[in-house]
């Protein structure tokens, strides 16, 4: 038990990883459902958020930026549920349409970053040796860095586009995953399957493709789910900033335009924003109850 | 010890050149890195701009430019920055702001994190607990740039307050001044990473209380207060000193943002503004010093657990 704790303490202290395991539950009764409650309402919001984002054109009663839709600056109302904004463009629809960038860059930029990071986890600990501490020593060194500066600056190199957003968000990811998988593959490497395959005859990438990569997925989809949050906040606030997608409706860059308007309007800013919240939020109660469900090391140690 | 001190010190070397060539090589790459031109300004002529990039050295080849480079470095005249300014006397003028920034925002962090991940493990399943994970699980999500923009909105809608932000104030010019400007934002950066100190310390703690030594100390008598406090508190504080050693260097990120927010004239705002205005001479020079810092900060933190816990012992 120990020993576990000390293999995850330095993901647990990575800038990207602040989605640690918290929700330590009663026994386990019966039913996934009925065991995980947060996890539950977790998946609600996701999938809610899901739809909004795909049904938003369907649902919206404006368009995001069809100006005078309504007063300026009106608060929230029946016809306005979430206000207007400074040019009178109906908040509740730009809500509802930030949720597709939002969702978009989070989702592609996870799945790029957990990618190539686990394939990098995974050579770097089945192959050892050089590339393995050349690899450890540069995700040490990201990992160290604080993650929205290194975010920033890529941003910057590589301009302004869905793909860049997602390349970079997903390269400020890597370090996180790839640290993970690469211990989880060092402890696999060792197990009797690899060695029986090896005496097989199998190659070395047939080996890391089909043995050594199914092992590793169960770990791979939870660091996953656990980043999704993360991601979507690191577009919300390159948004915020003004570098984030330009011209495009996002949540981040709504807030940004309600604290600089004038006069100052705070529903302006707390509906985009609340968005934001509720988003991570969901994203990372579903990512710690699958985590539970997914990870009986973890389980185990949870039950104290 | 001593030997593992080294050869980290050494290491810290090897990865900081490593970061250099790094950081420096990606920014050169850079589609429309060009400082000459955005120094220049909007009404530039040809003579100008070949004079300008002439000066700056950017028509060198990058290995001449890196050695200058990391000449300034060593030698602390970095050169102007996009105002015309010289970068060694804005992070002179600068510096103190985020520390003093940062200085704040761990101590807030500290007294909100620990002693309610404290109450949260000893009286555990109860509703404080509950309210207090619950606070946790929100903090996590609730980004910290929206919660500023609400405390800065909010009492202005409401009472017309807002906190100075046109200048930023030295705490010695005006204390109550500087701490109106310093303090809002250091609560909310504070606030928000307090949400993951207190899930540490709320683990930390119930992982020792189940502790032979725990139990021990309760058979002899003691009062749950003198356990908690004198046996229990020391050893589960051992990790929560090593994160929140850690966290200052994610705090750099967060000082941008909040920076940026309440006009803090702060290194971090230094660096957005640099990155925006394509100075990248000067994001080179900065992404440098927070690499150094980070590194400092991570041997610190390793020398730090090895003094707290005697049972580590490096080799």
């Amino acid at each position: 038990m120990t020993t576990e704790l000390s293999d995850r303490a330095p993901a647990l202290a990575s800038p990207l990883d602040w989605t640690a395991p918290v929700i330590s539950r009663r026994r386990r009764i019966s039913g996934v459902v009925r065991d995980n409650p947060l996890g539950v309402i977790g998946l609600a919001i996701v999938v809610v958020l899901v739809l909004v984002a795909i049904s938003a054109p369907f649902i919206a009663p404006y368009a995001p930026d069809q100006l005078q839709a309504g007063p300026k600056l009106a608060n929230p109302s029946m016809s306005h549920p979430f206000g207007t904004d400074d040019l009178g463009r109906d908040m509740f629809s730009r809500v509802l349409y930030g949720a597709r960038i939002s969702l978009m860059v989070g989702l592609l930029a996870v799945l790029f970053g957990t990618l190539a990071g686990t394939a990098l986890g995974i050579i770097a600990g089945y192959v050892g040796g050089v590339i393995d501490a050349f690899i450890s020593r540069l995700v040490d060194m990201a990992i160290s860095f604080p993650a929205l500066l290194l975010l920033l600056i890529l941003r910057q190199v590589m301009g302004a586009s869905v793909k860049t957003l997602v390349v970079a968000i997903g390269i400020a990811i890597i370090p996180g995953v790839a640290r993970v998988v690469r211990g989880e593959v060092v402890s696999q490497r060792n197990n009797q399957y690899v060695e029986a395959a090896i005496v097989l005859g199998a190659s070395t990438p047939r080996i890391l493709l089909f043995h050594i990569a199914p092992n590793v997925m169960a770990l791979a989809i939870i660091v996953m789910t656990s980043l999704l949050g993360t991601a979507v906040l690191a577009e919300a606030s390159l948004s915020f900033l003004g570098l984030g997608i330009p011209s495009a409706v996002t949540w981040g860059g709504d807030v940004n335009r309600a604290r600089n308007g004038f006069p100052v309007h705070v529903p302006w800013a707390f509906f985009p924003g609340a968005a934001i919240a509720l988003t991570v939020l969901g994203f990372s109660l579903f990512g710690d109850a699958l985590r539970d469900i997914l990870d009986p090391r973890l389980r185990s140690r949870r039950k104290n | 010890m001593q030997q593992y001190i080294t050869r980290r010190i050494l290491q810290s070397v090897v990865m900081l050149v490593a970061l250099s060539i790094l950081v420096f090589l990606l920014l050169r790459v850079a589609p429309g890195a060009d400082p000459a031109r955005i120094r220049c300004g909007l009404t530039c002529t040809d003579e100008r701009y070949h004079a300008l990039r002439q000066e700056m050295g950017l028509d060198d080849s990058y290995l001449t430019q890196y050695g200058h480079w990391t000449k300034q470095l060593v030698t602390g005249s970095l050169g102007h920055d996009w105002n015309g300014g010289t970068v060694q006397h804005e992070m002179r003028r600068r510096l103190p702001v985020t520390v003093e920034l940062l200085l704040i925002t761990i101590f807030t962090t500290l007294a909100i994190g620990v002693p309610f991940g404290i109450l949260s493990a000893i009286f555990r399943n109860s509703p404080l607990d509950f309210v207090v994970r619950f606070g946790a699980i929100i903090g996590l999500a609730v980004p910290s740039f929206w919660l500023a923009t609400l405390m800065l909105l909010v009492p202005q809608q409401m009472w017309g307050y807002a906190p100075p932000i046109t200048k930023t104030i030295g705490f010695f010019d005006s204390p109550w001044n500087n701490l109106r400007q310093f303090v809002p934002p250091a609560i909310i950066l504070g606030a928000v990473a307090a949400a993951s100190v207190m899930r540490l310390t709320r683990s930390a703690m119930l992982e020792v209380m189940w502790k032979d030594y725990i139990r021990t100390a309760r058979a002899k008598g003691l009062s749950d207060r003198s356990v908690i406090l004198r046996h229990a508190l020391k050893n589960s504080l051992i990790p929560v000193v090593t994160v929140t050693g850690l966290q200052i260097a994610g705090e750099l990120g967060g000082a941008v943002i909040i920076e940026n927010i309440f006009n803090l004239q702060g290194v971090g705002k230094y660096f957005l503004d640099a990155l925006v205005f394509k100075d990248y001479q000067v994001v080179q020079t900065l992404t440098l010093y927070v690499g150094v810092v980070v590194v400092v900060l991570n041997l610190a933190v390793d020398v730090t657990y090895a003094w707290l816990d005697p049972r580590i012992r490096y080799s």
